[in-house]
């Protein structure tokens, strides 16, 4: 069942964000992998769908779904993030108050990314972008 | 229990109902979205007062039984339209957050001890 599919993210969109990760979830559902790994791999790619919006202006998103593990390339031309081990830490948070108050920008976006993942990759310069690889195992 | 059964024993309004059927099986009260994408369990109900199109975009990637905008929250014409397509079961209460999971621990205790009832 390998399967390739590629989202463009709307950087200016932060109401459709959303739309990508959903679809995703509903592939993944139709190709009968199980729920307990599909809410893993939607709710990972949601966050770090958002982040592109939020904090990097958009980005591109290739996802991998193969019979053994589902692999996101989230890539974006944003800003980079200056200190990764920093954005990981949960409650860090950029955010400016107007994401907010939206329900955002508490800053557990990236530590959810690495619970729902069986591996995370963050490749991340200032100035130039930041590609994010996540692997869901499928077991 | 199914959330059809919640529904009538905690008095919620239906904004849009996708299925009544679907099984609640635990709770969740939280207005910060990755809070609850990082804790709740699935099939909550999930009960807030953030009512925006994220709400409902968390309510998919969670696979939460249905969310209830509690304390009088309005949902916007927008957010009953994506839940509408999306198939998100949503609620309303004007209740508060406290009031209404506390009710529904207590019931959803009770069926785990008796699951008969
Ligand atoms: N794609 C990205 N580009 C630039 N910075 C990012 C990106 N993703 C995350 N960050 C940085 O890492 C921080 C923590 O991210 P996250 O844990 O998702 O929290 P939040 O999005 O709530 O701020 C962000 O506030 C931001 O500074
Ligand atoms: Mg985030």
């Amino acid at each position: 069942m390998n399967k390739r599919l590629h989202y463009v993210i709307d950087g200016d969109d932060f109401t459709s964000a959303g739309q990508a990760s959903g679809d995703v979830k509903k592939v993944l559902k139709t190709l009968g992998v199980p729920s307990e790994i599909v809410r893993k791999a939607s709710i990972a790619m949601y966050e770090g769908e958002i982040n592109m919006v939020i904090h990097a202006d958009g980005g591109v998103i290739d996802v991998d779904i193969m019979p053994d593990r589902i692999v996101m390339a989230l890539k974006d031309s944003g800003p980079g993030i200056p200190n990764v081990e920093e954005a990981m830490q949960a409650g860090f948070s950029t955010a400016p108050d107007t994401i907010r108050n939206l329900g955002f920008g508490a800053g557990m976006g990236l530590p959810n990314m690495k619970k729902y993942t069986d591996s995370m990759e963050i490749d991340t310069k200032v100035g130039v972008g930041t590609t994010i690889t996540m692997t869901v195992k499928i077991v | 229990m199914t959330l059809n059964e919640v529904i009538a024993a905690l008095g919620l309004e239906i904004v849009h109902l996708e299925d009544g059927e679907r099984r609640v099986e635990d709770g969740y009260c939280g207005d910060l979205l990755s809070w609850v994408m990082g804790r709740a369990a699935e099939n909550s109900l999930w009960i807030t007062i953030m009512s925006n199109l994220n709400t409902v975009a968390v309510a998919v990637m969670a696979d939460v039984a249905a969310v209830v905008m509690a304390e009088g929250v309005e949902a916007e014409d927008d957010v009953i339209r994506r839940a509408e397509q999306q198939g998100v079961n949503l609620l309303r209460s004007g209740e508060q957050a406290f009031a209404l999971a506390g009710r529904l621990y207590a019931m959803l205790k009770e069926r785990e001890h008796d699951p008969e009832v």
